[in-house]
């Protein structure tokens, strides 16, 4: 019959309208503004409306979620922030677009350079959240973030200079919970290895 | 021929059979043979219609400033399958002039205009060989080594300033507005008046005049800025009443020289940049790099890398094609509502992907020798979900909807119908080929990764209008179901990278071709190596970009209202298409 495949298809939208309503009268509040609400919404078997409310709702990102880099610093006993950045320049050197600049720190008095960035700066409007730099850093020093709303009205200011990129190892923990702990895992076993290792160096020195 | 069988996975030594107008390229890391430019038009023609080599999949050149030569390079296939006959024709650089291949293989057609443009080599015999994606206010050909930007900063990345002086600072203030561009000598851009442009108007204006009524052609601009276009696309076309008599599309709006971005960045950078290029379905981009840059290294990745890869470029495929089904409502004139329930799917795809790589889009998940990281917890359980339920149930529904539905029957069938002949000639690819009834698949005709071990079917329908594109992307979707239930069910443990990451990698030098099916269509990358940290020459060969070659045979002798259907059903990305 003409016009019956036209029919089936406002019936199926029809269906998508109806059922929004169901499920609605089925869970109830709970369904919407709720961390429950939008984790039934994208579930795979999800029927009826599928939209998050943004902003009111917020979709919770994955761990390995990447926005913007930042430092890790180690945060001590009398509230001192300790980089783990040595400035080796390896970010800077992999970076696509090469938006990361450091200056390196030198001794001032033998003019070596020292493990610890003096001026590291983010042109944030260049980034393009590749990860790559996390990716490769050897001393876990820059991760990516989770935050992504970062509107501002200028462009001044989109050069994050090493005070705003700085954030606690705390933050980092909190947010990559996983990678964290296997980063530790990994580091308490190197340490243990190089002092299994250090050991019978040092026996024989004595002996 | 001779008593030997001789099967389709052979290539021919052409250098015996044209014995003094071709040579075997000998140099390192480098393969097929080298064409005297005299003698190209002949040796081609006999490849074509002798040989059965009759698929002209890319052209393109590479520009060796140190020896003074400019080369085009072309990848020829015989449309039944089996690896590439890859061979070169050298000139002087200064004189960069070879004969067009225009009139034997309409899929050179742009590719030799984007050769024109970006290298400067001139194409003779070639009746368009106007610039295409950039403007004649355009000083200079970008591609060539020689050519330097206004706003030049180095030769290669990693740039020295950034480490370990830390140069910083707003690009607006190092390159200020009105000193940041060059036009070519004599060229005012107050006075200027666009030829090219008058000479496409002329030359559509032209065609089809009925003297004895005088009736004249309306030529109308559809786009940049159209909703139909997907983008900033402009058609020029020529209408005779309703008909469409001329169709040139128009584009470049979107150039950004990925090219010339990708030869000043070291292998891996170029990674994420190729995500930008056909943004829909970045994870077949990744995988045609990586499979390109991992010929050179001769590393392969480990199996269950591969498992990852075939997964998600099969994730991606799926989610391609029905994101197009959505954008087939949308310019059948169902505005976006049922288009947006093409999007579900993909919004649980989209987040699979961010569980994975970090980003729902920008992927940058592949790495040369596997991939950045394993699968999350989880991931794999969701993956199920969707393949074994939700995903055949929503083809299902769509193919309820749609494919007895008769406003899409009464518009599409037999609409912008391209034959299998001209779908060959104009070097189509993907569903588009496919749909016209050339049963052309690389992960059948030229398997790479592991496609060559899983069970699923090459989709063929034969009409070549926009109805058959469209089944033919319903049944590759279910394919990729397929495929996707076999991985999951299949997929083993271990490694997933081979040797260690590594930011800077060692590539041989040498040239390497790396293809994928993407779901566009094949999607190359040619990559020629010095054994320095960036690539010599890198080049994409699009398929958005070639499939638009066949958008006017598809559109004339129809209804202009057509155009917008017929230009959907390619299904072009115009990040692609300009790049």
């Amino acid at each position: 019959m003409t016009g019956k495949g036209f029919l089936s298809m406002l019936l199926g939208v029809f269906k998508r309208f109806v059922m929004t309503y169901v499920e609605d009268f089925r869970k109830g509040k709970k369904r919407y503004y709720t961390a429950e609400g939008i984790e039934s919404r994208r579930k795979a078997d999800v029927q009826g409306i599928f939209t998050i409310q943004y902003p009111e709702e917020k979709l919770p990102v994955p761990e390995e979620f990447r926005f913007l880099p930042f430092l890790v610093y180690e945060e001590g006993p009398n509230g001192e922030k300790d980089l783990r950045c040595t400035s080796c320049g390896i970010c800077a050197k992999v970076c696509p677009p090469q938006c990361i600049s450091i200056v390196r720190t030198n001794d001032p008095v033998t003019g070596k350079p020292v493990p610890q960035p003096k001026e590291f700066y983010i042109d944030v409007d260049i980034c393009m959240n590749c990860g790559l730099c996390a990716e490769y850093c050897p001393f876990d020093a820059i991760k990516m973030d989770h935050d992504y709303e970062l509107a501002s009205y200028t462009r001044q200011g989109n050069i994050y200079d090493i005070e705003r990129l700085s954030k606690p190892v705390s933050y980092y923990a909190g947010i990559r919970p996983t990678n964290y702990s296997a980063e530790e895992h990994a580091r308490q076993e190197k340490e243990a290895l190089k002092a299994a290792a250090k050991k019978p160096a040092a026996t024989e020195g004595a002996g | 021929m001779s008593e030997e069988q001789v099967t389709v996975a052979q290539i021919p030594d052409i250098s015996l059979q044209f014995e003094g107008r071709v040579v075997k390229d000998t140099r390192a890391g480098y393969s097929g043979f080298i064409v005297g430019a005299e003698h190209l038009l002949d040796v081609v023609q006999t490849l074509r219609d002798e040989l059965g080599f009759d698929y002209l999949s890319s052209v393109t050149g590479v520009d060796y400033l140190p020896e003074g030569k400019m080369e085009v390079v072309y990848h020829l296939y015989r449309s039944i399958g089996g690896p590439a006959l890859v061979f070169k024709v050298q000139v002087p650089r200064d004189e960069a002039v070879v004969p067009s291949l225009y009139h034997i293989f309409k899929s050179a057609d742009w590719q030799e205009r984007e050769a024109w443009d970006l290298m400067g080599i001139r194409f003779v015999g070639h009746p368009d060989l106007r610039r295409i994606l950039t403007w004649e206010g355009f000083a200079g050909h970008p591609l060539r080594k020689d050519w330097k930007e206004p706003y030049f900063e180095e030769e290669t990345k990693p740039y020295k300033s950034r480490w370990p002086e830390g140069i910083t600072g707003y690009i607006e203030d190092n390159n200020p507005y009105h000193d940041n561009l060059q036009y070519p000598a004599g060229f005012d851009p107050e006075t200027w008046i666009p030829q090219a442009e008058e000479a496409l108007y002329a030359s559509a204006q032209k065609i089809g005049r009925d003297k004895e009524l005088h009736t004249d052609t309306v030529v109308v601009n559809l786009g940049p800025q159209h909703p139909s276009t997907h983008g900033v696309f402009r058609m020029v076309a020529a209408l005779d009443g309703e008909q469409v008599v001329f169709l040139k599309p128009v584009v470049g709006y979107l150039h950004r020289n990925h090219e010339k971005i990708g030869e000043r960045n070291t292998y891996l950078q170029n990674m994420p940049f190729t995500d930008r290029l056909d943004y829909v379905s970045s994870m077949s981009n990744n995988f045609g790099y990586a499979l390109a840059v991992e010929k050179l290294m001769g590393i392969k990745p480990p199996e269950r890398a591969d498992y990852i890869r075939v997964m998600m470029a099969e994730l991606t495929r799926w989610m391609n094609h029905v994101f197009s089904f959505g954008f087939l409502w949308n310019d059948l004139g169902s505005y976006f509502t049922p288009m947006i329930y093409a999007l579900e799917e993909r919004e649980l795809i989209l987040d699979i992907f961010e569980a994975v790589s970090g980003s729902r889009m920008m992927c940058n998940y592949f790495r040369f020798g596997g991939v950045a990281r394993d699968l999350p917890e989880g991931v794999l359980n969701k993956v199920k979900e969707l393949v074994f339920e939700r995903m055949p149930r929503q083809l299902d529904a769509i193919d309820k909807m749609l494919s007895t539905n008769e406003i899409v029957r009464n518009r599409c069938i037999g609409c912008g119908v391209l034959t299998a002949e001209q779908a060959i000639n104009n070097g189509a690819s993907g569903p588009n080929l496919r749909a016209s009834g050339v049963p052309y698949d690389i992960r059948r005709a030229d398997p790479y990764s592991i496609y060559d071990r899983l069970d699923f079917d090459v989709v063929v329908h034969y009409h070549g209008d926009v109805y058959d594109r469209y089944l033919t992307r319903l049944d590759e979707a279910r394919q990729s179901n397929r495929i996707l239930q076999q991985v999951v069910r299949d997929i083993p443990e271990g490694p997933i990278m081979t040797g260690k990451p590594a930011y800077q990698v060692r590539v041989p030098a040498g040239e390497a071709y790396g293809r994928v099916e993407a779901p566009k269509g094949e999607l190359g990358f040619y990559i020629v190596s010095t054994g320095k940290p960036n690539p010599w020459r890198y080049h994409v060969r699009a398929p958005s970009f070639i499939n638009l070659t066949s958008l006017e045979d598809m559109c004339r002798g129809g209804k202009i209202a057509d155009v917008v259907l017929n230009l959907g059903a390619i299904d072009i990305v115009l990040g692609e298409v300009d790049r």
